[in-house]
């Protein structure tokens, strides 16, 4: 089953991933690894390193690029660049104004690739855009009512919509338009509302732990998202919310609309789960890329036991050099690891979801990076 | 292992389990910072967790304290009489003194406990979180035998150099 549902498993750093994106194309794929952004470039299905984007002094937390082929990486030392393509293969940065005095957390390209949006532990969002007289990218800033550091951002479809989460506990949807970039007509008839002047707080949904991840899915004006007490959430624009807690008891921290009635999730399990919406609601459909043997625990620890017992009783008959050697030999086997655990592709927590390839708006693979420094692609 | 250890380091394990789900967390007080919420004086509340104490006797204990990047470990080994006492002092503060070397382990336990582990997302990303529950629940397992053992030890030195010592004196 395992081999079915992994399409491919690249292992680029030695380094937490904690963000990853492909180009529209698939042939280029940017990693965030320490202080830097890796771009990879895939030839024969193989990836190269073709370039480093080395500007920040710190954790480099998140990338994007945009359907132009504009890479942005934001990180923890405030600042956030925009990484302009040229042609001889090169990348040219423009430090973005984005004015926040904290750690950059999260950033998001709207569809139209003309602005993104940036996340900060300062309790704001920045919302940023080129400003052509000047020739920088400037920001505008959503501040109220923002209470604790945001950690992720979703943009609906018509560029306006912003939803938020972060660790407040509240998943809020913004109003990010921009003057002269967005037009009026992009919403209306939204069941969100009528007027949306930027920052004005659309809806807000109050849950309690953390927002890990948020995602819009458009077609229905739905968001999902995941917390930190392991759940997954489905709201729309009329308030319904369901919600459904995750298999294997630890959060989730990516989400990933794979058409409109299932949602892929990932977090500290490992693997990915898949969820459908059935009549009754949200409901955990299957698990991909699941270990055969879960229950690992329970199955050491009695291992251990029964060798104890084992020994104990055996040292009573045998003779005192049989028992002595064994002896040593156990303290030599002492703090050794056993290495028939069945793995799952990632080693360790999956930070990431995102569309690999997609048909008729229904997502046949995605792609995961985790903190294991590995990228995999999964299929559905 | 005794029929009531079983539960008390199940109820531990999950619970190691479900606090060890970190993530890199940035400071929103201090400028460029990134720091273990659970060890500095935080104003914002959100970022602490509900902490777990989890008990089996009154000796001994648990106290797990989870926040969003970093969790406090703190254990109180049991010490039932003055020996016990001046061993797992003796023994904690051998392996504080070599924190460095064990990456997890907190350079002082917290009041009342006999030793603490601080683990942060830089463990848990260098490191699988499977394993770090098992060495933590290892550990538990393996402190109170060790303890017993050199408690045995001691006094069969101690009544041998008393033999020795006092034989002088038997005519």
């Amino acid at each position: 089953m395992s081999s079915q549902s992994v399409s491919a498993v690249f292992k680029l750093v030695k380094a937490p991933i904690y963000s990853h994106c492909f180009s529209q194309d698939k042939s280029l794929l940017a990693v965030t690894c320490k202080n830097d952004c890796l771009i990879y470039r895939f030839t024969n299905g193989s990836p190269q390193l073709v370039a480093t984007l080395s500007n920040h002094d710190k954790t480099v937390t998140a990338v994007d690029i945009s359907i132009h082929g504009r890479i942005v990486t934001c990180s923890q030392d405030r600042n956030a660049y925009v990484w302009e393509p040229l042609s001889d293969g090169t990348y040219k940065p423009t430090l973005v104004l984005l004015r926040i005095n904290r750690a950059a957390t999260c950033v998001s390209w709207a569809p139209s690739g003309y602005k993104f949006a940036v996340g900060s532990s300062a309790r704001i969002i920045a919302v940023c855009y080129y400003e052509q007289e000047n020739n920088w990218w400037v920001s505008k800033h959503i501040k109220k009512p923002i209470k604790s550091t945001v950690g992720c951002l979703s943009w609906h479809s018509n560029g306006v919509l912003l939803a938020s989460g972060g660790t407040d506990g509240y998943m809020r949807i913004f109003s990010g338009f921009v003057k002269g970039l967005d037009s009026k007509d992009a919403v209306a008839g939204s069941p969100w509302g009528d007027k949306f002047p930027f920052g004005a707080l659309v809806r807000e949904f109050y849950h309690g732990s953390y927002i890990e991840d948020v995602e819009w899915r458009s077609s229905i004006e739905s968001i999902g998202y995941v917390s930190h007490e392991g759940t997954l959430n489905v709201v729309d624009a009329n308030n319904n919310h369901s919600q459904v807690n995750a298999p294997d008891g630890l959060p989730f921290n990516t989400l990933l609309w794979i058409n409109d009635h299932e949602i892929l999730c990932a977090g500290f399990s490992n693997h990915p789960v898949l969820f459908a919406e059935a009549t009754g609601g949200w409901q955990f459909a299957k698990d991909l890329d699941k270990p055969a043997s879960t229950d690992l625990s329970a199955h050491n620890t009695g291992n251990n036991n029964n060798n104890e017992d084992l020994d104990e009783s055996e040292d009573v008959s045998a003779t005192f050099g049989i028992s002595a050697l064994r002896k040593f030999k156990q303290l030599d086997l002492k703090g050794k690891v056993s290495t028939d655990v069945n793995e799952t592709a990632h080693e360790n927590t999956i930070t990431q979801l995102l569309p690999y390839q997609e048909t008729n708006g229904q997502v046949t693979q995605a792609s995961a990076c985790g903190l294991d420094g590995k990228v995999v692609i999964y299929n559905i | 292992m005794s029929q009531s250890l079983r539960p008390y380091l199940t109820a531990v394990r999950y619970s190691l389990e479900a606090a060890l789900t970190l993530t890199n967390f940035s400071s929103q007080e201090v400028e460029r910072h990134n720091r273990p919420e659970i060890e500095v004086p935080n104003t914002s509340a959100e970022l602490l967790l509900q902490p777990m104490h989890i008990a089996r006797s009154e000796t001994e204990q648990v106290l797990i304290e989870p926040s969003v990047n970093s969790v406090r470990i703190s254990l109180m080994v049991k010490q039932a009489d003055e020996i016990e006492q001046i061993l797992v002092h003796k023994f904690t503060m051998f392996l504080e003194q070599r924190a460095e070397a064990f990456h997890i382990l907190r350079r002082a336990p917290i009041k009342g406990y006999s030793i603490s582990f601080l683990i942060t997302n830089k463990h848990t990303e260098s490191m699988k979180t499977g394993k770090l529950v098992d060495f933590i629940i290892e550990f538990m397992e393996e402190v109170d035998k060790e303890i017993s053992e050199m408690k045995l030890f001691l006094n069969a030195r101690a009544r041998f150099v008393a033999n020795e010592y006092l034989g002088e004196f038997v005519y």
